[in-house]
């Protein structure tokens, strides 16, 4: 997977002083969390369906590779082909395999985040196929040849009067005059440029929200419909998945749907959920001739028996991305990869490496709330603190931060010393503080008096001190 | 005051107060509040001497080692095993004792210190929890003529369910009115190392937190962590607003004569 959060500290610092971005987060922020909160208050039984769907993911993981030969026979037997794909290479590999023997020239996409991670809309081009992203918000971004910023809502750094100015540069077919002030009006201007699109796409190729071993399916869900156009009007539809993806049956489907919408958009269900098993078959009035699956491992058969194994049970609602507030403040880009987010600052370090993706670990405050809202509890601080351990293993981390760390560790199981230290400390910091009660710029430390003042120690001594003298004040 | 031993109660829970790191270098006046508040309530409170920091720098820095090392230390110097309870003007402390301290020793050459750590945990408590939960005390007797608004802390809220305490002992206060923010379970981006490896970031979360304690209206934000407060109170001082900070112990203590954080101290 390619990976640039090695600069997150410099995208996170631009992104901060971004003041369009900010607006757009702050908009994002307060309408995902709203709908989410009315939509869980409205389900008495949230919390005991966030068991469930736990319990059905953690039981799948424990044994995967059943309910994927599972899933692969049900395929076969619907009469579609199911493709193993170990890396992100061998997955674009796949796909083109597929498009070529099928001499495709033009391919819609449906949106997949999988596909993002793998590159495949650049090993496409690379390969002389057109692709052409349905979902608006990663059509936009297509256009922009830009990474989605969300992993549900992928423009949502996008101000409506930046799409208007980017389908005035590339939709030249129509009239230059036209008003594109409405949201109504872009909308339209897609739907006409993508409906073209979808009735000259020879391949179609659409992610999955899950695969169902019972019965073979994959099932999807948008709120366009864009992904059933994409799977039913080409002659081939191609779904790539990973492999954490499966379930063992329809009914467990059904409660991990109940969850989803919920967890993301604070809908009841989505607008649109298809289940796509095998080819059109002789009595079925449309549907393609040709169904492909390609199950991506790219990284995540590592992660069994590992610490980071729960991760593998996210299922993208992007509760977790909504409610952070580091993502919040600085947005999707800024993370230097696909998967932004508490999700993705877990997910990236597995799939890319820790020394590639370490920073974002440590990008943030272990508050919690991700945690909280995750529809599949998966224990984001934990595994967040838990590469952290492994920057410290393989040591990654600065070496000034680990002189810090060992000379507070010495000083902490010594209370002589440390009484010294905090006195030392004390002192210090009141004299640079004069007569104030706060300290504005200190020497070292520096970046927390960037900015904010860091208030100063009561004059007096420490309470251990004053406690032993007996002197409260 | 009379020596401890000669009004000690035998039937009077025995509280050790675990200061904290930060309330005993920044915030002496909270720890004693909190010692006084625990007084009130009824309780035997000892300081244990030995005490220094609950080890969360090196646990959050991903040092298990030292977060272990550190862990053995406090289980030792905290004496459980002479009191009743562990009490600590902190949740984000309180709940990486309760929370952590049993995992980090759950293996260790000396075949007691898992049973202890494991003790230590159950016995630990933040201090409005303890008060409320555990000795089912409200007998509030301050009073303070002020608007206040109160910052639930991450690891208060979430590790340990701590919402509803602070507010019923607050609600004794004579003449305090309490108003909520917009967004109380947002961080304050605290987050210990965090505020300075991202001051950008941290510094954003903090000012839109001002923010929202400002459109309160209240004229004093109170927090039941040092931490969240001492970045709190700076972001207040730097933007130059007149809203105050203060542990939530020390209104609880009627103990708001001196300076708030980050005030001059002869402001008064």
């Amino acid at each position: 997977m390619h990976v640039t959060s090695r600069e997150f500290g410099s995208n996170a610092r631009a992104a901060v002083a971004d003041a369009n971005l900010r607006q757009s987060l702050a908009t994002m922020k307060t309408g995902f969390r709203a709908r989410r909160a009315e939509a869980v208050a409205a389900l008495p039984e949230f919390e005991a369906l966030r068991d469930a769907g736990k319990a059905i993911k953690d039981h799948t993981l424990t044994h995967l590779d059943h309910y994927l030969e599972r899933f692969e026979a049900k395929v076969t037997e619907s009469g579609g082909h199911v493709h193993w794909a170990g890396d992100a290479e061998a997955a674009c590999r796949t796909v083109i395999g597929i498009c070529r023997a099928h001499g495709a020239r033009l391919v819609t996409k449906g949106k997949s985040m999988v596909t993002e991670e793998i590159g495949l809309n650049a090993a496409l081009e690379k390969n002389d196929i057109d692709s052409v992203e349905t979902d608006l918000g990663e059509y936009i971004i297509q256009l922009r040849k830009e990474q989605p910023s969300h992993i549900i809502a992928p423009a949502i750094h996008v101000r409506k009067a930046e799409v208007a100015d980017l389908f005035r540069e590339h939709h030249l077919e129509f009239d230059a005059g036209r008003p594109l002030d409405e949201p109504r009006a872009l909308l339209d201007e897609a739907r006409t440029v993508l409906r073209e699109r979808f009735l000259s796409a020879d391949v179609g190729i659409t992610g999955a929200n899950m695969l169902v071993a019972e019965t073979g399916s994959a099932v999807i869900v948008t709120n366009e419909g864009n992904a059933d156009l994409t799977q039913l009007l080409p002659r081939v539809h191609v779904v790539v998945a990973s492999i954490d993806k499966v379930v063992p049956a329809l009914d467990d489907a059904a409660t991990i749907l109940r969850l989803l919408a919920r967890s993301a958009t604070g809908q009841v269900m989505s607008t649109y959920t298809t289940l796509a098993t095998g080819p059109r078959r002789a009595d079925d009035a449309d549907g393609p001739e040709h169904f492909h699956v390609v199950l991506v491992d790219n990284g995540r058969s590592r992660l069994l028996g590992s610490p980071f194994q729960d991760v593998l049970r996210c299922i993208r609602c992007a509760a977790c991305i909504n409610h952070c507030p580091i993502y919040g403040a600085v947005g999707g880009h800024a993370y230097g990869s696909v998967y932004p987010g508490p999700i993705g600052s877990v997910l990236t370090p597995a799939l890319s490496s820790v020394e590639e993706a370490g920073s974002l670990p440590n990008a943030s405050t272990l508050c919690g709330r991700c945690e909280a809202v995750c529809p599949m509890k998966i224990p984001l601080p934990r595994m967040l603190r838990q590469w952290r351990e492994e920057e410290v293993d393989r040591n990654l981390t600065p070496e000034s931060a680990r002189q810090a760390l060992g000379l507070w560790a010495f000083a902490a199981r010594r209370p002589a010393v440390y009484r010294f230290g905090t006195a030392m400390a004390g002192r210090l910091l009141r004299l640079m503080a004069g007569r104030r009660g706060r300290v504005r710029r200190l020497p070292f430390a520096g970046a927390w008096t960037r900015v904010r003042d860091l208030p100063a120690p009561e004059p007096g001594g420490s309470f251990m001190s004053r406690y032993k003298s007996g002197k409260e004040q | 005051m009379p020596p401890a031993a000669e009004t000690a109660d035998t039937t009077a829970p025995h509280v050790a107060l675990f200061v904290t790191c930060l309330a005993d270098l920044f915030r002496p006046s909270a720890a004693f509040a909190a010692l006084r508040l625990l007084e009130q309530a009824g309780c035997r409170v000892t300081v244990p001497p030995r005490q220094t920091c609950c080890g969360q720098p090196a646990f959050t820095s991903g040092d298990r080692d030292a977060a272990r090392d550190q862990a053995q230390h406090m289980v030792e110097a905290l004496e459980a095993e002479m009191v009743d309870y562990v009490v600590a003007p902190s949740g984000s402390c309180a709940s990486h004792i309760r929370n952590h301290y049993p995992a980090l020793l759950r293996t260790h050459p000396d075949p007691e210190m898992p049973k202890r750590a494991r003790h230590l945990a159950r016995k630990t408590y933040e201090l409005t929890a303890f008060l409320v939960d555990v000795l089912g005390w409200t007998d509030v007797t301050a009073r303070l003529d002020a608007t206040v608004t109160y910052h639930d802390t991450c690891s208060g809220l979430r590790e340990l369910g701590i919402h509803a305490q602070p507010r019923a002992l607050l609600a004794k206060v004579q003449g305090l009115e309490l108003r909520e923010v917009s967004a109380p379970e947002e961080c304050c981006g605290f987050g210990g190392a965090f505020a300075v490896k991202y001051p950008d970031i941290s510094g954003s979360m903090v000012s839109d937190k001002v923010k929202d304690i400002e459109a309160t209206g209240a004229s004093l934000v109170l927090g039941g962590d040092m931490g969240c407060l001492l970045n709190i109170a700076g972001m207040l001082k730097r933007q130059g607003s007149t809203v105050q900070a203060r542990h939530v112990a020390e209104v609880l203590a009627g103990a708001t004569d001196g300076p708030a954080i980050g005030e001059d101290p002869d402001s008064r």
